[in-house]
């Protein structure tokens, strides 16, 4: 086959449909309808199957991904999610929710050198995922079990990825859940339009084939503490990836009118206790006809088009910074911005305001200006005098980003660092011996796809630490020497003629 | 409902209980385990739920989260008592909107709670204190009870004062004597003990011991902003367990948040405890009300459903 080249390759990214912003903006649907074969083969084309591959280091678990996309196109589907599965255990999740334009879409060569959009990574990923869950593909381990108990406190991205590759391993995993159903910010943040419920179930499920139990209604921490896991309960290693989850405020005036709350809490009683179906569901969401949501992130981005569809008139994104720092995955703003949503950019709220029965009824924002980058880099936004403005709002959502969740802290010995995460060397091992931490609650909100390359990396720490084989490498025999091998033979293996390679 | 064939319809109807349901069936067996029921009046009732773990973990001024089944929502309730030899903790629920009426009619002994998840919050702390009085209005004498215990073991004089709306609502007077030096029990009618408010009764103590170190509150917010407000011009240290609306109860969603001495603190995580004399307590009531008319919408429709099964049934 002639090498591919930019020229031959389509230029155009495949179709995919996505539904019709007017009607979707009314219903839980998912919103993009995913690759068909023919055009998921078509995207495949558009790979250069680069020999130094940038995607690959792009990923944070690291997919071999020209390797799935060879395969797809000799329509080896199984196989191409084989090598998907090798490094990351949410196909379907990840090819979703991914920020792809900062990781392997980000760097891929048919963007970056050759000018055209980038092959759409994600899309595929997510077309094998669903394919998998349709027809009920399972990860064909062969898993040798060993005696070591894994106690894993949360069921999120992190600790799934992580309690996959210990159960690959040969551990005995149990997952800690203190919600009634596991996925974390799976199942409680992200929506249903982004992200629906069967594929989070199908997903779980593939964990529970592997020998994980997940027990549901566990607060750890106060049921029993990290330290009683390893004493009394007889775990040989925790994993901690209980996520940031703490919402912050940011006490201006009015906070606390009826009327405020944060896109956590609005967002846990949409997803997880399905408020929008009150009164089939018990748990009720009271969302008012003009919304102002602060803050611009994925989580401000799914609060605001939650509300939407729950009814709201008018929903505002009031965020202090301009569009171009805005900091949600690119296509989840088109989204919004298709959907509806009103952009303030250069706005902060000053102060909330209320009617005489404790509600609230408008938000008194500022203009802002950008002025010197401060120390992230970011262009700090300094406010203009006198700009002062105020709107009508009835429902004010906060999604300013979270703080750690003081629970752990408060209930063991382990080590936290100045913002109250927890602290933990580059192994991701805690202070206390036995105990590795990762994802949100070590690193401050971030994405699904980076927990779980923490996971993996908790994972590896694991299994060095209890001196468990890694699978995947291939180890030199112990007792290297002439008298052990014949001819290079090795004299061990009796039922087998073998030439080892060394 | 997708769930009402896990369930077993059977409780209908039967003997013992004190208001037939229509359509009130025991909820389902696996989960977590009813293993007793008491019901002290029409409206107040008591399971003990198998929990060892549970039974092991509490300490007193804790609570749980409860879910009656899947489609139901996650209600807090403290933790009124737990035996750590029988491995279950007890829990006193006053039945006033939709969740707790449905408890009432479905939680049966031999049925199960879909979610029980705790023990939550900070347990109370028990000081040093040499003399205290322990206040409990209503349904608060329930988780006022293990502090009161709590403080007795740790060899304090104990004041117990409960208050409760009429002679035929108080519960477990004997269980609360048996751990108090001194015991105060008020009605507002007056057809047991004082007549009038717990606050009557906390002026009461203080006026007969002048060394009262200080006063635990627990009832309705109300009752105990009257209580910080009793003790106030006495300086005394008062203690309130606060009961804001919540949803997870871990610290993820801040529906809890309530204002002490000017700071947003998470009931859930933070609390439920608070030092009475800082807490806002305007704002909590405010806050209470937020979900009034979906939580009137709700019981509406239940009961229209029990209405509409009873129909059906008679048919």
């Amino acid at each position: 086959m002639a090498r591919k080249t930019i020229r031959s390759i389509p230029q155009e990214r495949a179709f995919m449909p996505v539904l019709d912003a007017k009607n979707r903006a009314t219903n839980f649907e998912e919103v993009s309808l995913g690759f068909d074969e023919q055009n998921a083969l078509v995207e495949c084309e558009r790979c250069l199957i680069c020999p130094e591959p940038a995607c690959i280091p792009g990923c944070p678990v690291e997919i071999d991904i020209p390797g799935f996309i060879s395969k797809m196109l000799k329509k080896d589907y199984h196989g191409a999610w084989d090598t998907l599965t090798d490094s990351t255990f949410l196909p379907a999740v990840c090819g979703r929710v991914c920020p792809q334009e900062d990781q392997c879409e980000g760097v891929c060569a048919v963007a970056v050198s050759g000018g055209l959009e980038p092959v759409a990574i994600g899309r595929l990923e997510r077309w094998l995922g669903d394919m998998a869950i349709e027809k009920g593909w399972k990860n064909e381990s062969h898993i040798e079990p060993n005696d070591y108990r894994i106690g894993i406190v949360g069921s999120g991205p992190a600790s799934m990825a992580c309690a996959a590759d210990l159960a690959k391993a040969g551990c005995k995993v149990t997952v800690f859940e203190a919600l009634h159903a596991p996925g974390g910010v799976l199942r409680y943040g992200i929506p249903e339009f982004r992200l629906p419920n069967s594929v989070v179930d199908a997903e779980i499920g593939n964990l529970e084939k592997l020998g994980v139990e997940i027990r549901c209604n566990t607060l750890v921490g106060r049921l029993f503490t990290v330290e009683q896991m390893l004493d009394e309960m007889g775990y040989d290693a925790v994993f901690i990836g209980t996520g940031a989850g703490y919402p912050s405020f940011m006490d201006i005036p009015g906070e606390n009118f009826n009327g405020v709350l944060s896109a956590n809490e609005l967002l846990t009683r949409c997803n997880l206790m399905q408020a929008g179906k009150f009164p089939n569901f018990d748990t009720p969401l009271e969302i008012g006809r003009k919304i102002a949501v602060i803050g611009a992130g994925n989580t401000a981005m799914d609060a605001m088009r939650v509300s939407k569809r729950l009814g709201a008139e008018e929903v505002t994104c009031v965020y202090r910074r301009t569009e171009a720092e805005c900091p949600a995955r690119l296509e989840e703003l088109h989204h919004a911005m298709e959907e509806g949503i009103n952009f303030q950019w250069l706005t902060a709220p000053v102060e909330i305001l209320g009617d005489s029965n404790k509600n609230v009824r408008a938000i008194r924002c500022q203009r802002m200006e950008l002025g010197e980058p401060d120390d992230s880099g970011r262009r700090r936004p300094v406010p203009i005098p006198g700009s002062e403005f105020e709107f009508e709002a009835d429902t004010v959502v906060y999604a300013i980003g979270t703080a750690p969740n003081p629970i752990l802290g408060q209930t063991s010995d382990i080590k936290l660092n100045k913002w109250g995460y927890i602290d933990t060397d580059e192994t991701l091992a805690t202070s206390l011996a036995g105990v590795y931490a990762g994802g949100d609650i070590v690193t401050g909100a971030a994405t699904v796809i980076l927990a779980m390359g923490a996971g993996r990396r908790a994972a590896a720490s694991i299994r060095d630490y209890l001196g468990i084989r890694d699978s995947m490498v291939v180890y030199e025999p112990e007792n290297m020497g002439f008298e052990n091998t014949l001819f290079g033979i090795d004299a061990a293996e009796k039922n087998f003629v073998h030439v080892r390679q060394i | 409902m997708s769930s009402s064939d896990t369930h077993e319809s059977a409780a209908a109807g039967q003997p013992g209980q004190e208001e037939t349901t229509p359509g009130a069936e025991t909820v389902a067996t696996t989960g977590f385990p009813i293993v007793a029921r008491t019901d002290f009046s029409r409206t107040t009732f008591l399971l003990e739920i198998e929990h060892p773990q549970m039974a092991r973990a509490a300490r007193p001024g804790q609570f749980v989260i409860v879910m009656l089944d899947d489609h139901g929502e996650r209600i807090p309730l403290t933790i009124a008592d737990f035996d750590r030899d029988k491995g279950t903790i007890t829990l006193v629920i006053q039945a006033v909107g939709k969740s707790s009426r449905e408890m009432q009619s479905r939680c049966q002994v031999g049925g199960a709670l879909f979610g029980l998840v705790g023990p939550m919050g900070i347990p109370s702390e028990v000081s040093d204190a040499k003399k205290v009085i322990c206040v409990g209005g209503g349904l608060g004498v329930a988780p006022i009870f293990p502090q009161a215990r709590a403080f007795k073991e740790a060899g304090a004089h104990v004041i117990g004062v409960v208050g409760f709306r009429s002679a035929n609502l108080v519960f477990w007077e004997e269980k609360f004597r048996s751990v108090c030096d001194e015991f105060i029990i008020c009605t507002d009618d007056g057809s047991a003990g004082i007549k009038g408010l717990v606050t009557q009764g906390i002026e009461q103590a203080i006026a007969e011991h002048g060394d009262i170190d200080e006063v635990v509150a627990i009832g309705p917010p109300i009752m105990m902003r009257a209580c910080a407000e009793a003790t106030r011009p006495h300086k005394i240290k008062t203690m309130v367990s606060l009961n804001p609306i919540m949803v997870d109860g871990t610290g993820m969603c801040g529906g809890c948040r309530v204002r002490v001495g000017g700071k947003i603190k998470f009931a859930c995580v933070d609390g439920p405890d608070f030092d009475g004399h800082e807490v806002d307590f305007d704002d909590l009531m405010a806050r209470l009300q937020r979900y009034r008319p979906q939580e009137a919408e709700a019981m509406e429709q239940w009961l229209e459903n029990c209405r509409r099964l009873q129909v059906e049934e008679v048919r």
